[in-house]
């Protein structure tokens, strides 16, 4: 039989013995791991510290090798190879014979020749071994240093930081992330990191590495321009070298600067050795990425069969999320190509910054460069990968929705080639064969293809070509929002009303299946509220509703709740104020004015949650409903009363908008406001619906959020006095209520009804559907059927029981733990959290 | 401490009273600084699960507050910090294979609420 040796068991080695594995090669093949562990996912590497443990990583076990029939040996390197006698020998002194040898001896950490890199506790970052270094040496200290910018020195930054150390990146280069990311990229990156806390230093190059001799720290970096800068601890991180000493001591062709040198059969200068990897030289270039080692891994085990792949270079495009931060680079990401023309959007409010770099002749995308929003990367990349022609103005791919931006490529526009999933090279032809072959539903085309397995990053992608091979089989694409009911929300609210349902457990025994979840427990409770307006906390409707919905309250990472009460239009009295200062005090609250108007207390443990709100209820506040999905807030400016421009009393409006609106169950949060005057300080265009005053009444908007997506609100009717302002809020909202899917907000909503804005309009103003009377109707007995839930709790001694954090003791949730910052209590983190309890302990 | 553990010489120990519980939902109680999640679904058999009342992914002492339901016929509540779904009988993460959270052995005797230790 055929003798394979693997040398080195990383990603791509183990992917190699996967696919011979699965092949109709007959070998006997033996893997040689330097590294005391199988394979494990090296690309997730960092979430070691965010609680992955190295059984979560690991791509394969012993005795899954062993099952296989894979001879593997860990923890043994090999120390040379004898290319006479097809042998190689380890360093502790095995021997093993080879027909054909597969060098995936990786790589290795670049690490500055700076003096005093070999201090402790300096370190590098690569392997499970180097992470439990890492945790060791950061024990204790405060501070922890990256050297490298770069996209593992950022990894590994996300690492540093994980661990709770002040996190300092240092760059040589002036910029992070040179080799994929433009200037402006790197600039919009650099803001986004910093925001998070991780402290940036570029164009730094590191003199010396000494002991800190002013005690600051244990060690301290002198640059070249004279600053310095104090640590506990240092992690290399500045680039990569391939392993091919190996390579070189047996005579093969190395690089000038490294690498084995191989052929598009991945054939090293000798055909019986195979170099795969980051060890691999092709075509002048290390691919430093596992979607391209991989490919080379299949390249190299085509050779021991019939049907021949070459490899032939690769797609260096890239999409992650570096400490939470989404960066995407395609192709040239530096415009390098001669003529070629660059379109750039960046919007600072928000951080979001993308490049598009097209052909002279504008109609081949050549690269993008994507930071803080990732979303139009799957577009772009199919636009690059397959030369698909750009549209006649490019621009409109980058820019913002509201800005009459081009709509996502279709899927039905990508040709059969596509590669949909890069990292296990599934095409959207082969997506369409396995359907072909009777595997229709989602989950099914993904275990057959395993598309969509691998980082997941496709998996938006995948359904939608799913989905448009449904529909133009003629087959129904599954809307049911979840198991149990084959409905979507709008049919679920028409049944409801329909039928005079009145609890989940009649509706889903006439019209679902099994018990329910948190998909269409909360949605039907919602719908439930909308119609009928119950008491949210009645015992039928208890375990419908959310956490939030539940305590009345909005939960927190620690398990400890914010309260926010109503302040209508965000006007409230001094002595209001005091309250609110007093509360906080009394149950040692942090304060936050929000964006809403509003004043948030955060920390409230939940058995204080009643006595906080008996003490504001007394104050006269009432629940501000932050924690449903109903009527937030409805900002104001402060209008004729007191402002020279105001034309009308803006607050006076927002006062009995948001009282009249207020407890309204709808399918997703809703925000409005009320502007005095066209210059419009109380932002009324970001709500979903806003309200601007007139020199002869109100205009009103619709249809406009701010968060993840902004937009602006669209210009409904004008001039309206009181009453119909109010009448066509009333139809808008209630047909909003009854028509939108789950999770809806009103700006989504509007593009999916059939006709838009002008549709919307027939029906709110024309009444073009005849049923003006009846939305208004239901509006009205909402409205008059409001109550405080807050105030309806704290009257009621059974619901109160629900507030304990113990149903059999008095004590307080020992883990959850306070720490001071800038005179304001703030949750402990993890660490931080560990460290108090064990010293209390 | 495991659903093994059950056995005829075991001592129950008493948690709450059946009135404390609510139906289709989840409370707390303490034994001796553990946090035990209770949750009651009287349509189901049996009517009573316990498990750990700490999240292990979202860091907090939270099951308790999550909403219970099934998925794939599993009993499961999710946490109501990431949504993830923990299977009522076996303490499984549905959604991260290695991840369970403690299960522990309850029962209604009568009025009272008893883990059987």
């Amino acid at each position: 039989m055929l003798k394979v040796v693997v040398v080195g068991n990383g990603m791509v080695g183990h992917h190699y013995v996967e696919q011979l594995v699965a092949s109709d090669v007959e070998a006997q093949i033996t893997v040689i791991g330097g590294e005391t562990r199988p394979a494990y996912d090296r690309v997730h590497l960092s979430e070691f510290f965010a609680g992955r443990s190295p059984e979560d990583l690991a791509l394969t076990t012993r005795d899954h090798y062993r099952e296989l029939g894979v001879e593997a040996h860990f923890g043994d390197m090999v120390a040379s190879i004898d290319r006479d006698t097809k042998t190689l020998t380890t360093e502790s002194g095995k021997q093993f014979a080879y027909d054909k040898l597969v060098l995936a001896t990786g790589s290795y950490p670049f690490v500055p020749p700076v003096k005093g890199n070999d201090l402790e506790p300096c370190t590098v970052y690569r392997t499970i071994d180097d992470l439990g270094t890492i945790q060791a040496q950061a024990t204790g200290g405060k501070i922890g240093v990256v050297v490298g910018g770069g996209l593992l020195g950022l990894e590994c930054a996300n690492a540093v930081k994980n661990l709770g150390l002040e996190t300092h990146v240092v760059e040589f280069a002036p910029g992070l992330m040179g080799v994929q990311l433009d200037g402006g990229g790197s600039a919009m990156l650099r803001r986004k990191i910093e925001a998070l806390g991780v402290t940036v230093h570029t164009s730094k190059a590191t003199k010396v590495i000494e002991p800190d001799a002013e005690g600051e720290a244990r060690l301290r970096m002198q640059f070249a321009d004279g600053s310095s800068l104090a640590t506990d601890m240092i992690v290399f991180s500045a680039g990569i070298r391939p392993y091919d000493q190996l390579a070189k001591d047996c005579g093969l062709t190395v690089g000038e600067r490294g690498g084995i040198e191989i052929d598009y059969h991945c054939k090293t200068s000798d055909s019986d050795i195979f170099a795969i990897g980051e060890c691999a030289l092709f075509g002048g270039r290390i691919y430093g990425l596992v979607a391209p080692g991989y490919r080379m891994a299949e390249a190299a085990v085509s050779q021991l069969t019939n049907e021949v792949v070459p490899f032939q270079g690769a797609d260096m495009s890239t999409k992650l999320k570096l400490l939470g931060v989404d960066v995407g680079s395609i192709g040239d990401a530096h415009g390098k190509e001669a003529g070629s023309v660059a379109y750039t959007f960046s919007d600072e409010r928000i951080d979001v910054y993308k490049r598009l770099i097209v052909s002279a002749d504008g109609k081949k995308l050549l690269g993008a460069v994507l930071v803080g929003d990732c979303s139009d990367y799957d577009t772009l990349l199919q636009y690059f990968l397959n030369g698909i022609a750009l549209p006649a103005d490019p621009q409109t791919l980058i820019l913002p929705y509201n800005a009459g931006a081009a709509p996502a490529l279709g899927a039905a526009a990508l040709p059969a080639t596509a590669t949909i999933c890069s990292c296990h090279n599934v095409s959207k032809g082969d997506i369409v064969n396995a359907m072909d072959a009777g595997f229709c539903s989602l989950a099914e085309v993904k275990s057959e293809t395993a598309a969509s397995s691998g980082c997941g990053g496709c998996a938006a992608l995948l359904k939608s070509v799913v989905d448009d091979e449904l529909a133009s089989r003629g087959l129904e694409v599954n809307k049911a929002m979840c198991e149990h009911f084959n409905l979507t929300r709008q049919e679920m609210f028409h049944i409801v009303k329909v039928e005079s349902i009145k609890s989940f457990e009649e509706l889903i025994s006439k019209h679902g299946s099994g018990r329910g979840c948190d998909i269409c427990k909360p949605t039907a409770g919602s719908i439930l509220a909308s119609l009928w307006n119950d008491y949210v906390l009645e015992e039928k409707h208890v375990g419908l509703q959310d956490t939030n919905d539940t305590f009345l309250a909005n939960m927190q990472k620690n398990g400890t709740y914010s309260v926010v009460p109503r302040i209508a239009g965000g006007e409230i009295t001094p002595d209001k104020l005091i309250t609110i200062g007093q509360v906080a005090k009394k149950y040692n609250l942090y304060t936050k004015i929000t964006g809403g108007q509003r004043i948030d207390l955060f920390g409230a443990r939940v058995q204080h949650l009643p006595g906080i709100w008996e003490e504001l209820i007394a104050a006269g506040f009432e629940t501000g409903h932050a924690y449903g999905k109903a009527l937030r807030t409805v900002k104001s400016c402060v209008g004729s009363t007191w402002c020279r421009y105001g034309v009308q009393d803006s607050v006076a409006m927002a006062l009995y908008i948001e009282n009249r609106y207020k407890g309204l169950r709808s399918p997703h949060k809703l925000k409005s406001a009320v502007s005095g005057c066209t210059r419009e300080c109380a932002e009324a265009q970001s709500k979903d619906f806003g309200v601007i005053a007139t020199e002869n009444g109100w205009n009103l908007f619709v249809g406009g959020n701010g968060g993840m997506k902004p937009r602006h609100a669209d210009l409904f009717a004008t001039d309206l006095d009181d009453e119909t302002l109010i009448k066509y809020i009333d139809r808008f909202l209630m047909f909003y209520v009854r028509t939108a899917d789950r999770l809806q907000r009103t700006s989504v909503w509007m593009g999916t009804l059939e006709g838009g804005l002008d549709y919307l309009k027939q029906v709110v103003i024309e009444d073009s559907l005849g049923i003006a009377g009846e939305l208004e109707e239901q509006m009205e007995s909402i409205v008059g059927s409001y109550q405080c839930e807050w105030k309806t709790t704290v009257e009621d001694p059974e619901k109160l029981k629900r507030f304990r954090q113990f149903v059999n003791s008095k004590a307080e949730d020992r883990e959850i733990i306070f720490v001071e910052e800038r005179g304001q209590p703030r949750p402990a983190t993890d660490a931080e959290r560990k460290q108090l309890l064990a010293e209390s302990a | 401490m495991s659903t093994d553990v059950l056995v005829a010489e075991s001592q129950p120990i008493n948690l709450c009273m059946q009135g404390d519980l609510i139906p289709n939902s989840g409370i707390c109680a303490e034994l001796d600084g553990e946090q035990i999640a209770l949750f009651y679904l009287p349509n189901e058999s049996p009517q009573l699960y316990a498990l750990g009342n700490w999240d292990p992914i979202g860091k907090a002492n939270i099951l308790s507050r999550g909403m219970v339901g099934d998925l794939d016929g599993r009993l499961v509540v999710a946490s109501p910090m990431y949504k993830q779904h923990f299977d009522l009988l076996t303490g499984e993460c549905l959604e991260e294979a290695e991840i369970s959270v403690p299960v522990f052995p309850v029962s209604l005797f009568g009025d009272h609420v008893m883990l059987c230790l």
